[in-house]
């Protein structure tokens, strides 16, 4: 709360100076990134595409314009989905350029919205207990009906709100401190990141990473001083609290020696390839976040190089792949995916228009930005549809979450599943039936 | 005077959400592909035809310039609101009206993108010709101001080979069409006339356009040069031979550092000169050609010729071509662009007199043009926060364009001209052919408010630029 009043009441004069980065001067404006953004798309205003937002901190950085709401709304109506990077012939970091640039002009929205956030990212995400006693009141919240009795007395917008809040898992993730031993010949020796989400929302897929890593000779730890890995708050504005994170995770991981750390939620495998730019300026870290930052793989790029091993049963299915914009534009990873749904035999993939386009959820974008995110979320609810897809694979929780209610609210009535269950099913089928032959 | 009743005006047209005014809106509409930049003191971006000829109405009645904008990937000025005034964006305008496959056309609006317009019919075996290296952004309605392009002009010709008729706002707010849905409306070539104006015309809001068949083969090869001078002169043999090629582009040392700098495709870092080369057709006849171009292009002292073996490869290699400007990015802050002509036989003169240029200015080109139809694109790298450095790039770049003169050729072909090249436009024609245009022009727009100041050198006769634009940054008046 302190920190965010602070901010109001400094000149803006030292973050104008702080605004002039280096990378803006890569962008020459040849516009090709325009109709690759999701805003740009769907309202075809300028300022709301990544060229107009780079020649927006440019022209503050220069004075030209001054850092008030409307500037900010404009920095905040991007998702940060990055497809822009990936269109861009001259390689513009766009993501560091509107990172660093929230950074300095702080979180978004009203006052109170600017605590509550500031809140959740310096006093939630860092602490792994907090926020497991957090998703537990939420459990009791879903669970014993308060939730019916309170949810039509909200006004609508808490309402719709609320009504995104995803159900809490009935029992959470809590990884073993020993080592998780491989199947089989020895290949690897992995440490995973069990995440802040992820435990407490989707504890059978953590579980599922760690049976398809050791079907396919992994050792796996889960170094036990991790936590959040601090993306939500970088896209945010917030850098102290994710420092910190950042800092506890590679003092964590680089203690446990492996060869790789492996992540299985897109969003957080691309901030903690990044670490490295996060740190890039700490004179303890700097070294030590390169070192880590390059041995982070998404478990889709890692198992898909290792080159997956064991037998698999077959799974009848026809499913789409949408694209996670941190794995698709944040990582550069998209051929690994697919070739590991297409070792799965009997199962069908049916790519959609426009895979790699953002869904809406964008972290907290669909809390902070309802509209646009549902504007998004329909539309691509309608490429799923034209693909006649059983079910959609999305190997990131927010992903997930954002399709599930796509599904519920637009339809089609498809299954999500992330790419860990469907080859930990595969496998599992597998064993079963052969522990039913012998 | 105070533009207030005409932004309550113009609101009460497009709605609160799209009508600009503040500066942190506006801004970004100050430049467009180009090194220019004067911010426009309106914006609008309508939705349909009527609001933008109620806009044009509006204009005309409060005596305000009108600045049509597409994507903003032109890259001579051309939406860069010289005089300030409105920026009318057609952004909005993009839905594909109609698609006839049995006659072949297509009708659009002019925000759809260049791209899209070949995605809606490519299942089907059709494509929209004129390809711009921006197509994956720009609009066709910029395509039609500016006649645009591309790679492949070569084979099927310019933006007006392929446009059959247009609809559009005129200077009081009338909408008309131009031509029409099938070839050769009778009486003056009214379309023709359009297509290339420029914006300075009126507003085009519907555009008829021809689609192509997709061909049955298409082979593409990249050979690589160790000599500048050696590849220009295979250009020169490759049709020489007999071979008529869709598209035959040339990239040199520098321009390749920059694309695989950028956003890398695998070109050959220490090449002088790569050549693209790519042919279709008939499967034998793809066949035939595909080989005599190798084999001119070995016989001429390429180092490899390398074919690509499949579309994947092919798709690659223009990704690198394409991006090339956009990638400039990645050696230098800015770019300058020049867009001269000479006929095919001089590129190897051309070639020496720009890299003399640079020499003599100290300042780095990047080369990557239409060798083909002997177009040249050299981008003068710079950085426009070193004092006195743009002076010397403007210099430079009129240099290029009065060697391609020099050499029997033109100024532009494809780029426009718009605040660019408008002082050198008096190079290629007398004071009467100007007067003569600028005749035309006001047959159209009588007040001279359609996007002021461009096309036209400074001053000419009969009023046709009201006053000198005041706000255009020193340096970049030229």
């Amino acid at each position: 709360m302190n920190d965010v009043a602070q901010n109001q009441d400094r000149s803006d004069q030292p973050k104008i100076a702080a605004l002039d980065l280096p990378e803006l001067y890569r962008c020459v404006h040849c516009g090709l990134c325009l109709n690759q953004c999701p805003t740009y798309r769907a309202l075809r205003l300028e300022p709301e595409s990544p060229r107009g937002r780079i020649h927006l901190v440019r022209a503050a950085a220069e004075g030209r314009i001054e850092l008030n709401q409307r500037f900010q709304d404009h920095l905040y109506l991007c998702l940060l989905c990055r497809a822009c990077e990936t269109a861009c012939p001259s390689g513009v970091q766009y993501g560091r350029i509107a990172e660093t640039a929230r950074e300095i002009i702080g979180p978004p929205g009203s006052n109170l919205a600017r605590a509550v956030l500031t809140f959740v990212f310096t006093q939630l995400l860092p602490y792994p207990r907090r926020l497991k006693l957090a998703a537990t009141l939420l459990r009791l919240y879903q669970r014993t009906g308060l939730q019916r009795v309170i949810r039509p007395l909200l006004p609508e917008r808490l309402r719709k709100m609320e009504s995104m809040l995803p159900s809490i898992s009935p029992r959470f993730f809590t990884p073993d401190s020993k080592t998780l031993p491989a199947i089989g010949a020895r290949r690897a020796k992995v440490a995973m990141l069990n995440g802040c989400v992820m435990p407490l929302m989707f504890s059978d897929i953590n579980e599922a990473t760690v049976r398809v890593l050791r079907r396919n000779g992994c050792d796996v730890v889960f170094p036990s001083n991790q936590s959040c890995c601090g993306a939500l708050n970088v896209h945010n504005g917030e850098s102290v609290a994710a420092k910190q994170m950042a800092r506890r995770n590679i003092d964590a991981f680089l203690d446990a020696d492996v060869d790789a750390v492996v992540v299985n939620a897109a969003g957080c495998g691309a901030a903690m390839k990044e670490y490295d730019h996060l740190l890039r300026d700490d004179p303890i870290y700097a070294e030590k976040a390169k070192r880590f930052s390059s041995i982070v793989k998404d478990a889709a790029q890692f198992l898909g190089d290792l080159g997956l091993v064991g037998k698999f049963a077959p799974l009848k299915v026809t499913v789409t792949y949408q694209d996670p914009c941190h794995l698709a534009h944040g990582q550069r990873v998209r051929t690994q995916p697919r070739n590991l749904l297409k070792s799965i035999p009997g199962l069908e993939l049916k790519e959609m228009e426009g895979s790699d386009r953002c869904c809406g959820s964008a972290g907290i974008y669909n809390i902070t930005h309802p509209e646009m995110s549902q504007h998004l979320l329909k539309e691509k609810m309608q490429a799923v549809t034209a693909t006649q897809a059983e079910a959609v694979i999305a190997p990131n929780p927010g992903c997930m979450l954002q399709l599930r209610y796509g599904s519920q609210q637009y339809g089609p009535e498809v299954k999500v599943y992330h790419l860990m269950d469907l080859l930990d099913r595969s496998y599992s089928e597998a064993e079963v039936s052969s522990s039913n032959e012998a | 005077m105070s533009r207030d009743p005409l932004i309550h005006e113009l609101r009460a047209i497009v709605g609160k959400n799209y009508l600009l005014i503040e500066k942190e809106d506006v801004i970004v509409y100050e430049q467009d592909g180009s090194i220019f930049q004067v911010m426009p003191e309106i914006v609008v971006v309508p939705g349909d035809v009527d609001q933008v000829a109620a806009v044009v109405k509006a204009a005309k009645r409060a005596n305000v310039p009108i600045v049509p904008r597409g994507s903003g990937t032109g890259l001579a000025g051309g939406a860069v609101p010289a005089e300030g005034g409105i920026v009318l964006s057609l952004a909005r305008l993009n839905r594909i009206l109609k698609i006839d496959l049995q006659n072949r056309i297509a009708l659009v609006e002019p925000g759809v993108i260049n791209i899209d317009v070949t995605k809606a019919v490519v299942r089907d075996g059709y494509f929209y010709a004129p390809d711009p290296s921006s197509q994956v952004a720009c609009s066709i309605g910029g395509n039609v101001a500016n006649n645009s392009g591309g790679p492949h002009t070569l084979a099927y010709g310019v933006t007006t080979n392929h446009v059959l008729g247009v609809e559009v706002v005129l200077d009081d707010g009338q909408i008309v069409w131009l031509g029409g849905e099938v070839p050769d409306t009778p009486g003056y070539d009214l379309c023709g006339i359009f297509v290339g104006s420029e914006g300075t015309m009126g507003i085009v809001t519907k555009v008829a356009v021809k689609l192509m068949q997709t061909r049955e083969s298409v082979r593409t090869l990249l050979a690589i040069f160790d000599e500048m001078d050696v590849a220009t002169r295979t250009v020169v043999d490759i049709t020489a031979a007999g071979i008529i090629p869709a598209a035959l582009e040339m990239m040199d040392r520098t321009t390749i550092e920059a694309v695989e700098t950028g956003s890398p495709v695998g070109f050959p870092r220490d090449a002088e000169a790569v050549l693209l080369v790519e042919v279709e057709g008939l499967l034998e006849q793809t066949e035939r050609s595909m080989n005599l171009a190798r084999t001119v292009c070995k016989r001429n002292g390429a180092r490899e010729v390398r074919v690509a073996k499949d579309d994947a490869e092919r798709q690659l290699l223009w990704k690198g071509r394409k991006g090339a400007f956009g990638a400039m990015g990645a050696l230098a802050p800015n770019y300058y662009v020049q867009d001269g002509v000479v006929p095919r036989s001089k590129l190897p003169e051309i070639m020496k007199r720009v890299a003399e240029i640079s020499k003599q200015y100290n300042l780095r080109i990047a080369n990557v043009f239409h060798a083909g139809d002997g177009n040249l694109h050299p981008n003068i790298l710079f950085d426009m926060r070193t004092p006195g450095e743009l002076d010397r790039v403007i210099e430079a770049g009129a240099a290029t364009l009065r060697a391609c003169i020099e050499l029997g050729g033109s100024i532009t072909g494809e780029h426009g001209v718009g605040l660019e090249k408008k002082a050198y436009i008096g190079l290629l024609f007398s004071t009467a052919d100007l007067e003569a245009m600028s005749r035309v022009r006001r047959a159209f727009d009588p007040d001279g408010r359609f996007n002021p100041a461009k096309l036209f050198p400074t001053p000419v006769s009969c009023g046709e630029m009201r006053r000198q634009p005041a706000n255009i940054p020193a340096g970049l008046w030229i």
